[in-house]
């Protein structure tokens, strides 16, 4: 990636979109610390973050979720939603072991708190049930809940909408709408379904092989030449290719 | 309970005398929240004091629309403790319906569950003038509505606070000025003809029906039910609302339509009313989770479930179950029987009813024989509940039971079962005419069923009377009593029999897309659809047996004949069903009059054009050409494979 620059307000919801390859995720993977990047900076609430590890990320706020789903197949949805409330959790080992004092207050809290979230996501019926055995666009969702469940201030997701039918599309952009617009959580939306990201980003930045080509509000970025240059030049390419 | 009194004076007074008791519960955020009769009392009292302020008076008419909510339950008392009328409206009822009924009943406020619900309402706003107020229950969603003409539940009773500040007896003294005989619900049925009829009934009405039917049962304060049916069907409204006030019991509102079959389980209610197809399906899924568990597990259930159900069949002929099955029933009462009540959720089910159609034998037997009292029982809208009911001991697939006490019932020279007793209703709203109709001269209730009484005084139901005919030979024809033959197998969904004024009995058959579907996938036979599944040969020869294993139950004259299977299930969007899963016959016929032509001129195929209404109301055609299959003797024409 080459000089991207890239500033969200707090409370924004923000998009980035970009042929294959682009360098999306490597962005996202750089915000939440999976990746260091080589030279520029990270800021996030005026402190600089570049280089620091995933977890301590997490502990300042920002969640995100995977393109290819990371829940725990094997653990049920409440347990995996549970998870994400862990950085949350204080009690040690030991009091967590023998489930007392602060471990079991803690316990019932954020269980509550993930009740909530259930109820946020209309999970009541999974709440279970192994994510195994869900449908793709569930297991997406539960990633969500997973995400929320840190109580992020900035929620980083990347595709959640891929795979997806209509409906679940639908159910999918509610619940990002509801999250930024209510909770009040800063949104960093990858997406590939341009009237999804037209539809609810405020602002939405459009890169093209690691560089940022365009950057403004939906109506702008779709007006801008060069973003109808770098897709309708990369379906050229593709259907080059195919020739 | 003899007192003339109405339902808001008996909430009072059993906020009262019981005001700690559980009365309602609810499940939220994974947890059952409970509410006692004192907080039942003052969620009505705000929430009646708020609709006071909003101008709600004397006779007007607030509807409901959702699922089961306490807050819909406690809209539906604040409503008639002001002496205004509930009128609980089918949560899935399309735009269409929602405005006749609305405008018809003159509704001025609706309370709806959630945002759903609101944006359906506001989407007809245009063509509901005397709507003055929308009230939602569930504030998901609903932050960014600004019509002012829509509240939240809290933000009514804040405002029924600030009144109840100004005017601090209103609420008592509007409830002292209720009469028994006062309009307390508007009912609408959905009718198998035409428009739904409002049906009027009192608080008189609602208490005797209610009185008759706690005299006869085994019904207990200590009871839990789990109330999951539509609330605009009357049956809710007795059990939820008469009879949670008169007996004094816990109502159980599940979490979502989706986990009652969870919140079943985890709750262990003590009563409770299933309609057939719910039987069905927990038939269904018992079967499925016992072929698929191990061997020795699949050996030991298939041998107690034969031995219960041997056992059972015994007892029903009056017989004497033998001293070594009986010692096999204990031991499979400990192994089988109580754990699967118990998987089931009706582990505590001290009786459990059916009705609204007769229950296929094998299913009531599988569960009668695994130690569940299901009992049948009988009813009305316009009886404000049942009339009949099997007493414990006399339970049977058959009948629908014996009268309540109170009621007077009789059965008419033309076999058509009529009510007279104080629970019948008022008469149908602004329809003075089919309520004329409805009572005739002599002032008994014509409920519109053919019956009669059998030798131990139970009645039986045979047929919707006005749906009786003759074949041309003169045979009866009953097209329900065969519908519901047909719809005991369990590859069938819904069946629709002609033969009134024709040579032979036809009949159109939905299959049950869920069991066919798990059929074909075991024979590894690929479908993508519905009408795919509809339209394989090996899914048209496996109806043809099992209407064949139907015509053996059947007298000569009135076997089916011919049949056809439906591209698509029949839907009560598209007016075919009733929302209570009612064939709406003539709708029906008429619709399909091209497949009646076919059965009767000897094709082999018909070609339907089938209009589908979607939810939000939009339309979509469908064209097909479907086969039309002979029973028996098949002819030339009908043995060329569909693909052909």
């Amino acid at each position: 990636m080459e000089s991207v620059s890239l500033s969200v307000r707090r409370g924004e919801l923000t998009s980035i979109i970009g042929p294959n390859g682009a360098g999306k995720t490597s962005l996202l993977n750089m915000i939440s610390g999976f990746y260091r990047p080589d030279a520029g900076s990270i800021t996030y609430e005026g402190k600089d973050i570049t280089g620091t590890r995933p977890s301590q990320i997490a502990a300042l706020g920002i969640a995100r979720t995977f393109q290819n789903i990371a829940l725990f197949s094997g653990m049920t949805v409440l347990d995996n939603i549970m998870l994400g409330r862990h950085v949350r959790m204080k009690a040690g080992v030991l009091s967590s072991f023998v489930y007392w004092g602060l471990a079991q207050k803690e316990e019932v809290a954020h269980r509550a708190r993930v009740e909530e979230l259930i109820e946020f996501l209309e999970l009541e019926d999974l709440r279970k049930q192994p994510t195994s055995g869900l449908a793709y666009g569930l297991r997406k969702r539960v990633e969500l809940g997973r995400a929320l469940a840190l109580d992020p201030k900035v929620l980083l997701l990347d595709e959640p909408m891929a795979g997806m039918n209509q409906e679940e599309k639908e159910d999918m952009a509610r619940y990002i709408l509801e999250v930024n617009r209510q909770w009040g959580t800063t949104v960093i939306l990858i997406e590939h379904d341009m009237a999804v990201v037209m539809d609810i980003s405020e602002h939405v930045t459009v890169l093209d092989r690691g560089c940022k080509i365009a950057a403004g509000s939906p109506s702008e970025v779709q007006r801008n030449p060069e973003v109808i240059h770098a897709y309708l030049g990369a379906a050229r390419d593709r259907k080059e290719a195919a020739e | 309970m003899t007192e003339a009194t109405t339902l808001p004076r008996m909430l009072r007074h059993n906020a009262q005398t019981m005001a700690e008791r559980p009365a309602l519960r609810e499940k939220n955020l994974g947890i059952w929240q409970t509410y006692s009769w004192a907080r039942y009392y003052q969620e009505v009292r705000e929430f009646a004091l708020g609709l006071a302020a909003h101008g709600f008076r004397r006779g007007d008419k607030l509807a409901v629309i959702g699922d089961n909510r306490p807050r819909l339950y406690w809209a539906q008392l604040a409503a008639q403790s002001l002496g205004g009328v509930a009128v609980p409206v089918y949560q899935d009822s399309i735009a269409a319906e929602l405005v006749y009924v609305l405008n018809h009943a003159e509704t001025s406020v609706v309370v709806a569950e959630d945002q759903e619900q609101v944006d359906k309402i506001l989407s007809l706003k245009n063509g509901l003038p005397g709507l003055e107020l929308v009230i939602y229950d569930d504030p998901r969603g609903m932050r960014h509505y600004e019509a002012s003409s829509l509240k939240s539940f809290e933000d009514v009773q804040a405002a029924g606070r600030d009144f109840g500040a100004a005017h601090p007896d209103y609420v008592e003294t509007e409830i002292d000025k209720g009469a028994p005989d006062d309009l307390a619900l508007l009912n609408y049925t959905s009718g198998t003809t035409g428009h739904p009829k409002g049906v009027m009934l009192s608080h008189t009405n609602l208490l005797t029906s209610a009185a008759a039917y706690a005299a006869a049962e085994d019904i207990r304060p200590g009871d839990e039910l789990l109330c999951y049916l539509p609330m605009a069907w009357i049956g809710d409204s007795l059990f939820s609302i008469v009879l949670n006030l008169l007996v004094g019991f816990t109502c159980n509102c599940p979490e979502r339509p989706e986990t009652v079959q969870r919140d079943l389980r985890e709750l262990g209610p003590t009563i409770g009313f299933a309609p057939p197809r719910i039987w069905e399906s927990m038939l269904s899924s018992v079967r499925v989770r016992a072929a698929d568990s191990t061997p020795l597990k699949r050996m030991v259930f298939d041998f107690f479930q034969r031995l219960a159900e041997r056992a059972e069949l015994l007892k029903s002929e009056g017989r004497r179950v033998p001293a070594a099955m009986r010692l096999g029933l204990a031991l499979g009462e400990v192994l089988v029987y109580a754990p699967l009540r118990d998987q089931l959720g009706l582990g505590r089910a001290r009786w459990f009813y059916t009705g609204g159609a007769p229950l296929g034998a094998e299913t009531y037997r599988f569960f009668r024989s695994i130690g569940i009292n299901v009992k049948q029982v009988w009813g009305a809208t316009e009886l404000a509940g049942l009339a009949t009911l099997q007493p414990d001991g006399e339970a049977n697939a058959d009948t629908v039971g014996r009268v309540l006490q109170g009621i007077e019932l009789r059965v008419a020279e033309n076999g058509e079962v009529l009510v007279r007793s104080p629970a019948v209703f008022q008469g149908y709203y602004k329809q003075p005419e089919a309520t004329r109709d409805t009572f005739g001269e002599d002032g008994w209730y014509r409920t519109g069923d053919s019956g009669f009484f059998d030798q131990r005084g139970h009645l039986v139901i045979i047929d919707r009377a006005k749906d009786v005919g003759k074949l041309t030979d003169g045979t009866p024809f009953a097209p329900q009593f065969i519908e519901n033959k047909l719809k005991f197998s369990p590859f069938i969904g819904e069946a629709v029999a002609f033969g009134d004024g024709r040579p032979f009995v036809a009949a159109m058959i939905a299959i049950d897309m869920t069991t066919l579907g798990n059929w074909a996938e075991r024979r590894n036979l690929a479908y993508t659809s519905f009408q795919d599944l509809s339209g394989k040969s090996e899914v048209r020869e496996l109806i043809r047996d099992e209407i064949r294993k139907c015509n053996a139950s059947l007298p000569a004259a009135s076997r089916i004949a011919r049949f056809l299977l439906l591209n698509k299930e029949f839907d009560a969007d598209d007016n075919e069903i009733t929302r209570t899963r009612k064939i709406r016959r003539r709708f029906v016929a008429e619709r399909y009059a091209a497949v009646t032509e076919a059965f009767y001129n000897g094709a082999c195929d018909v070609e339907l054009v089938t209009e589908i209404t979607f939810e939000d109301g939009r339309k979509a055609t469908l064209k097909s050409t479907i086969a039309i299959e002979d029973v028996e003797e098949t002819p030339q024409s009908a043995r060329i494979p569909a693909y052909a």
